[in-house]
């Protein structure tokens, strides 16, 4: 790699009692790039995504946001970490004791000095960005899936965070709204040049997005690069995934 | 006979680490407290929501108490002709013992399991790991202006409690059973000191704190989905009652 990681994780091994989920995993992410790591189900993606943003500690091994190693840092500490992501979770997280314009503030109103005339500025600008503007009134329980992540993603870029990490964006959508999202990935990263780490079993959504692809499988990263070298990939488990045969090393355990 | 000890020694265990992870919860909303930012609006809609919504019920709950007290005990003093007594019996039990447990009891029922049930579906919806990602502490945010609710509205609650199961046993005692009101409040005023009232409302304080505490900390380890919010429910409010019946003997022996 010729720039440095904007994220890097290193020799990552985490536990759940006998339950190996990550197991020596190596990931570097380049900054500005849509990096997307793919992976069966239960296979521990959004486990190392938790590792990324520091909700999980690894058993052993680093996780470094530009250059620096949050492992050791308190919860306290990583309050700086932190400003640096947004994250779109994989059902939007919405808090649903408030409006649509109430979860996008929130983070502007615990974290800024901006006034209440200018968060809702920002609010309504964010909500135009994912094509909900004017829908600030709602309530989180009154939207569909995939409105509801399209405000989790207003919310995550509020405050233009150089990071932004997306947990299965398009599962459970039907395939229009799955290619909105997409589209909404490209252009948070184009449009507020972020870096744009998605966790996705979708093949066929991600191929069309990534600059890098990684996949994980038995805690590892397996394959890795543009999309064209890993969908050539000689790697039998690789094959398997991406062409979704039921036949392989792949089992069903 | 094996087995029976394993389970025996694996569930003091679980007791232990249980107590330790409420008591490190604890610890950690009480930190919170001194460190900005305070959210002031928060703790008011917890005041209200543990304090204010709780009223009704426990005006319900403590009336019926104070005319049951007057009643049973009215029958009984009877036979040693020492109806007189009545008013102060109902005004020490209510002051001591009964305001503040049925307080506490009620509130638990009605907020204690709210609390778990609010906070254990945040849990399981990653609404609680959203707040941690967007660098806002889950413990000061959640935890903290509940515990406070609880430790400032259960005395405040109490007090109600107090007045209004004496006024139930003076409209037994006095207005049914034809017990000579003059006697009945005397009695009260000679037999009742402040710090019987005191006492209590200091229970009432650690009760409250123990069913927003135990509430919250039910709902921060849910796991397993709708299903396990229902669990963290019931567990918070039996856990809760448990602990609270417990501490209840453990600090009126220490006040004796
Ligand atoms: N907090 C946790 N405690 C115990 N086990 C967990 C926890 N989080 C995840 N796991 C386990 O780790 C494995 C990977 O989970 P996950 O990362 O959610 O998979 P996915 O790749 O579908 O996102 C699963 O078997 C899950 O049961
Ligand atoms: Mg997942």
């Amino acid at each position: 790699m010729d720039v440095d990681p904007i994220i890097e994780l290193r020799d990552i091994r985490k536990s759940f009692g006998a339950q190996r989920v990550l197991d020596g995993l190596n990931l570097a992410v380049r900054p500005g790039s849509v990096s997307v790591v793919i992976g069966r189900s239960g296979g521990g993606k959004s486990v190392l995504m938790k590792h990324v943003i520091g909700l999980m500690k690894p058993d052993s091994g680093q996780v470094l946001v530009e250059g620096q190693d949050t492992v050791p840092l308190t919860e306290r500490q990583m309050t700086p970490v932190r400003r640096k992501f947004g994250m779109l979770f994989q059902e939007g997280a919405l808090f649903d004791s408030m409006t649509v314009a109430g979860n996008v503030a929130f983070p502007l109103a615990e974290h800024t000095r901006l006034s209440r005339r200018e968060i809702a500025g920002v609010v309504e600008d964010k909500l135009a960005a994912v094509g909900l503007g004017g829908m600030g009134y709602k309530m989180p329980s009154e939207l569909s899936g995939g409105m509801r992540k399209r405000v989790g993603l207003a919310r995550a870029i509020a405050l233009d965070p150089k990071i932004v990490l997306f947990d299965e964006p398009t599962s459970g959508l039907d395939p229009v709204m799955a290619a909105n999202i997409n589209e909404l990935i490209l252009q948070t990263r184009d449009e507020f040049g972020a870096t744009c780490l998605v966790i996705s079993h979708d093949i066929r959504a991600t191929f069309s997005i990534a600059d890098e692809v990684f996949m994980l499988y038995d805690g590892r990263i397996i394959a890795s690069g543009p999309p064209e070298a890993v969908r050539e990939s000689a790697d039998p488990v690789v094959r398997q995934f991406i062409r979704g045969e039921a036949r392989g090393p792949i089992t069903i355990a | 006979m094996t087995r029976f000890f394993a389970w025996l020694g694996g569930g003091f265990l679980e007791a232990v680490a249980e107590s330790g992870r409420m008591a490190l919860l604890l610890w950690e909303a009480a930190v919170s407290l001194v460190r900005p930012p305070w959210r002031v609006g928060l703790f008011f809609r917890q005041m209200e929501f543990v304090g204010v919504n709780s009223l009704f019920v426990v005006l319900l709950t403590s009336l019926f108490t104070g005319m049951v007290l007057a009643l049973q005990t009215y029958h009984a003093f009877r036979l040693f002709s020492a109806e007189g007594l009545v008013g102060a019996t109902v005004a020490l039990s209510m002051t001591r013992e009964l305001g503040p447990v049925i307080t506490a009891l009620m509130v638990t029922g009605r907020a204690g399991s709210a609390i778990a049930a609010e906070i254990g579906t945040m849990r399981v919806t990653e609404q609680v790991d959203a707040l941690a990602v967007m660098a806002i502490s889950p413990v000061q945010y959640l935890v903290t202006p509940r515990v406070v609710a609880g430790l400032v509205m259960l005395p405040l609650l109490t007090v109600v409690s107090d007045f209004v199961g004496i006024l139930g046993g003076y409209l037994v005692g006095v207005k049914m059973l034809g017990i000579n009101g003059g006697i009945f409040m005397n009695r009260i005023y000679e037999l009742v000191e402040l710090s019987d009232i005191y006492n209590g409302l200091a229970k009432a304080a650690v009760f409250g704190v123990i069913l927003a505490l135990v509430g919250c900390y039910k709902g921060f380890y849910t796991s397993g989905g709708a299903e396990g919010v229902g669990r963290a429910t019931t567990q918070a409010v039996v856990l809760a009652s448990v602990l609270i019946l417990a501490s209840d003997y453990v600090l009126t022996s220490l006040m004796m």
